[in-house]
């Protein structure tokens, strides 16, 4: 897709100064996925793992979005949206995985996800996420 | 050579590594997120791909000669090579790992070093492929021309 017919898709989207964390042990993914939420002008950090994950947000930090990866060492996405979510976090959070089995997608959307995308993630499926989540405003 | 012939040999490379199916759509999002800002983005990617599947390679090959083979620590290593070779889309590497996990389900050990073998053997040509395809994309560059878009027409 063209920048235009990004700013096409979600008009808003430059005002929104939406945030976001990118929750992957692969640095392979990071730089994608940092790069994807970059030409979407949608600023954003990253950390290796769930437990990471939830050090930021005791720390203080909150993000509108979390892309969470699922297989992680020390505390994976499974277990890491489970937490944020006893913590009360209200942050939409979105899996990542290339895990695409009915069982498996089940036990992660269980976890507490607002949507799931199978990777390798696309300008289109962080699109369609986004449109999921209700983060733009239609005109 | 002048300067068109290389950028159409470039554009005939790209094409073949698609047909050849060593490349997937994956790589081309990669072509698509490379701007002014970074121009060098897709390299920085398959780099990291070369340093983590090094590594990944590595980790195996030991892994799998070992006395008493614990599949506990090979399926994520593949599963890891899986994912990141689905990124840069690294096809038949990929496709390579999805079979070698198949065999470490059932945990047999033969095949699983023959499958090794396989995914060294397309990881290799992929890696190949793709240091050529840089280094005519710099000679490009070097003479002052643009990188042309791929159209696969497919």
């Amino acid at each position: 897709m063209t920048r235009n017919q990004i700013a096409e898709e979600l008009p808003n989207l430059a005002e929104s100064k939406l945030t976001a964390l990118v929750v992957d042990d692969s640095f392979v993914n990071q730089t994608i996925h940092q790069k994807l939420l970059n030409r979407l002008g949608i600023e954003n950090d990253v950390v290796t793992n769930g437990k990471e994950a939830v050090d930021v947000y005791c720390s203080g930090r909150n993000y509108d979005l979390i892309l969470m990866d699922m297989d992680m060492p020390i505390m994976n996405g499974i277990q890491a949206t489970k937490r944020l979510r006893e913590m009360g976090i209200e942050s939409k959070i979105a899996g990542v995985t290339t895990r695409a089995n009915e069982g498996e997608k089940k036990e992660f959307m269980e976890a507490g996800l607002n949507d799931f995308q199978e990777k390798p993630l696309t300008i289109s499926k962080l699109l369609s996420i986004l449109h999921k989540l209700n983060f733009y405003v239609q005109t | 050579m002048d300067l068109v012939q290389m950028q159409k040999s470039l554009q005939d490379y790209t094409k073949s590594l698609f047909l050849e199916g060593i490349l997937d759509s994956q790589f081309l999002q990669l072509q698509q997120l490379q701007d002014e800002s970074n121009p060098d983005f897709v390299s920085q990617v398959v780099t990291l791909f070369f340093q983590d599947s090094d590594r990944i390679l590595n980790d195996l090959s030991l892994s799998l000669d070992q006395q008493v083979v614990d599949f506990k620590k090979v399926d994520p290593h593949v599963h890891q090579l899986k994912g990141s070779s689905s990124s840069i889309g690294a096809q038949r590497v990929k496709n390579a790992c999805v079979v070698f996990r198949s065999f470490c389900e059932q945990q047999n050990v033969e095949a699983c070093h023959r499958c090794l073998q396989q995914v060294k053997q397309e990881y290799y040509l992929v890696k190949n492929r793709l240091e050529t395809l840089f280094k005519l994309e710099q000679q490009i560059v070097a003479s002052g021309g643009m990188i042309p878009a791929v159209e696969l027409g497919f």
